[in-house]
């Protein structure tokens, strides 16, 4: 089946071929820093994570949201989402590949790394994190060759492979829950330091998931033709409202207790994020603007719905996708790190080449899912063709 | 490895002289077994009054640690490495100093170094047991198993952890060749001088203190100065409401 990845017009070559440059680009960049030292990105002794890890966090939701078409599909038979579950697993396995090379970048002894496995260390969450996110990406990916060979084949698929897929529900929660707790278990960082981490990252998951899984739906349909059908669309586009509309009641939980309380520790991060401490500002029109979008989203979520038009469809998740990449992907790590230890505050800026190594890596999921979507397409195609 | 092979070398000795002088040859300012101090829980005690006080000691604590540890003088204050040094007292004792009594001591500058925590966090979360809490209370790290993730980092509420954000050798002034250097990518932090203690002698920064503000001994032993000095004294302990249960005691009053 795999060979069907690689052969294609001279349009897809040229696709694969341009996205391997950023990450060639990225490469270069990483070899740089292996040589000279995580000091060259902008963290430091007080933001002591940055960007790699926070789009570490966004992806690991990505990935979980896989859930979001697997659940109703095999739970409650669910024949809408028949066209896209597939694509939605192997969204989950690019994107947990993404994570791991994200944390593998942010390593300052990478050579060591399995030391990890060498010395297991049950106590640490980091451990568990590691153990859900391979045994993850090893459910979506049996889960998804084995049901897309059989439909190659048209047989049925063996009966090994439900239970396989029921464990894969829980767990994908599992994999967000446990990188919340990454976070929610250390004293003394206090944005992280709330039980609300893992049911919003849980929320903001299932909402930026479905709305890339849309994007990617529609730019399909545009590209090659290939329709997920319009009811499953609808479906996933309810989806992303509910998780939207529950980040939303969250996001406000955790601001009363925040400043209804006044208590310094717990106000402080927020206010970093939302207003600027100190004079460190930076944070703040991006956060408004995540906000914003998380917002403005939801009645043209709403009406796309009801009209049954695309192209706001298109917009609304593109603008769920973009304000939760904020909310997790910048926000999160740098208000949870903003104030350090000593109660000083401490902005952060990614540098070029941190960013350009996270752009490589991007690319590397860009160029996996599409060798996985162009496998899925072309036996498709087969046995679709009359 | 070397244990094994002082073994090995010892059961061959006691059967052949000629590997008695192997055994003889182990160089004796390394393994020291009777001379080493032993305590139950080490803790530490820091006078403030005393530490104050002192106006021209040029934090001879931290300049000891630093050139005995082979810590680098890195310049760029994001990539600093520091095992102990001063701080004001306003970051080190966020929310406990009032603003009478209290406000004379938050902007004085004051030993910071690691707490060596009864129940540290940053021991908890590490992946790879590359740092780990000795029976004796002192919290170690092994700079040769770390991978450099940082995640003890951001477990640590009081930044008593650094990482080498770049390699430290360079900045290096002077290298004690007796303690190993670090190389880039990896944590470290104050070890309470563990290696001192297998010596028989006190911590550098103890030893070093010109105005005799520094106590370090076992909290389990009733004549030990560091108990001695807290049932007679008052002290405060750096974010007490975490949980942690730091070893390192501040004198403020009697
Ligand atoms: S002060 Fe920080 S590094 Fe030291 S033991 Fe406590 S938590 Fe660990
Ligand atoms: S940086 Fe090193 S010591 Fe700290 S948690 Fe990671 S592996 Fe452990």
């Amino acid at each position: 089946m795999i060979e069907r990845a690689f052969i294609g017009r001279g349009r897809y070559q040229l696709w694969l071929a341009g996205w391997l440059i950023p990450v060639g680009i990225g490469l270069a960049c990483y070899l740089f820093q292996y040589s000279h030292g995580l000091g060259i990105t902008g963290m430091g002794r007080d933001v002591i994570w940055g960007f790699y890890v926070a789009q570490f966090t966004f992806l690991v939701g990505v990935a979980a949201s896989a859930v979001m078409v697997v659940a109703p599909f095999y739970l409650h038979d669910c024949r809408e989402f028949a066209r896209i579950v597939i694509l939605g697993e192997f969204l989950a396995v690019t994107a947990v590949i993404m994570c791991v090379l994200h944390i593998f970048v942010d390593l300052g002894q990478p050579a060591r790394v399995l030391n990890v496995l060498l010395h297991p260390s049950p106590g640490s969450v980091m451990f568990w994190d590691m153990i859900v996110l391979t045994g993850y990406l090893g459910l979506n990916l049996v889960i998804a060759w084995t049901t897309l060979d059989c439909e190659r084949n048209a047989t049925r698929p063996p009966r090994w492979i439900k239970p396989l897929i029921f464990l894969s529900i829980p767990w994908a929660v599992a994999i967000h829950t446990v990188t919340a707790f990454l976070y929610s278990g250390l004293p003394g960082r206090h944005l992280w330091l709330t039980a609300v981490v893992a049911p919003r990252f849980l929320a903001t998951a299932f909402a930026s998931g479905p709305a890339l899984l849309v994007l990617l739906c529609l730019l399909l349909k545009k590209a090659v033709g290939f329709d997920a059908g319009k009811e499953g669309l609808r479906r996933l586009s309810f989806t992303i409202v509910y998780a939207m509309l529950a980040n939303l009641f969250f996001i406000f939980v955790e601001s009363f207790t925040a400043f209804y309380s006044g208590v310094p520790s717990h106000r402080h991060d927020l206010q970093y994020l939302f207003w600027g401490l100190d004079g460190h500002a930076a944070m703040v029109p991006w956060m408004w603007l995540s906000l914003l979008m998380a917002v403005a989203s939801l009645p043209i979520l709403l009406s796309s719905i009801r009209r049954g038009n695309q192209r706001r469809l298109a917009l609304a998740c593109g603008l769920v996708f973009f304000s939760t990449w904020i909310d997790k992907g910048l926000g999160f790590i740098a208000g949870g790190l903003a104030v350090s230890p000593m109660g000083t505050v401490a902005s952060y800026a990614p540098t070029v080449p941190e960013l350009l190594i996270s752009l490589g890596i991007y690319a590397v999921g860009v160029l996996l899912l599409t060798l996985f979507y162009k496998i899925v397409l072309s036996v498709r195609a087969e046995t679709e063709s009359p | 490895m070397l244990k094994l092979t002082l073994l090995a070398a010892a059961g061959l000795a006691r059967r052949r002289p000629l590997f008695a002088a192997l055994v003889s040859a182990v160089p004796t300012d390394v393994l020291k077994p009777g001379a080493a101090l032993r305590s139950g829980r080490w803790a530490m005690v820091i006078d403030l009054r005393k530490c104050l006080e002192s106006k021209d000691c040029h934090a001879a604590c931290a300049r000891a640690c630093h050139l005995e540890h082979n810590v680098p003088d890195i310049a760029n204050p994001r990539h600093e490495v520091k095992w102990i040094w001063r701080e004001q007292g306003a970051h080190l004792f966020p929310d406990q100093l009032d603003e009478f009594r209290g406000a004379a001591l938050a902007d004085q500058p004051m030993p910071a170094l690691c707490n060596h925590c009864d129940n540290p966090p940053c021991t908890r979360v590490c992946p790879t047991g590359a740092t780990f809490k000795r029976p004796d209370g002192i919290v170690v790290m092994d700079p040769h198993r770390c991978i450099g993730c940082r995640f003890c980092m951001a477990a640590c509420p009081y930044g008593s952890r650094s990482f080498n954000w770049e390699d430290p050798r360079p900045s290096l002034k002077h290298v004690n060749p007796d303690y190993p250097t670090r190389g880039k990518g990896v944590v470290e932090k104050c070890s309470f001088c563990d290696e001192r203690l297998a010596q028989g002698r006190m911590p550098a920064c103890v030893e070093a203190c010109t105005c005799g503000a520094m106590a370090f001994g076992d909290l389990r032993d009733e004549q030990s100065p560091v108990v001695k000095l807290l049932r007679e004294n008052y002290s405060i302990r750096r974010k007490p409401e975490l949980g942690t249960q730091p070893a390192v005691y501040y004198l403020v009053s009697k």
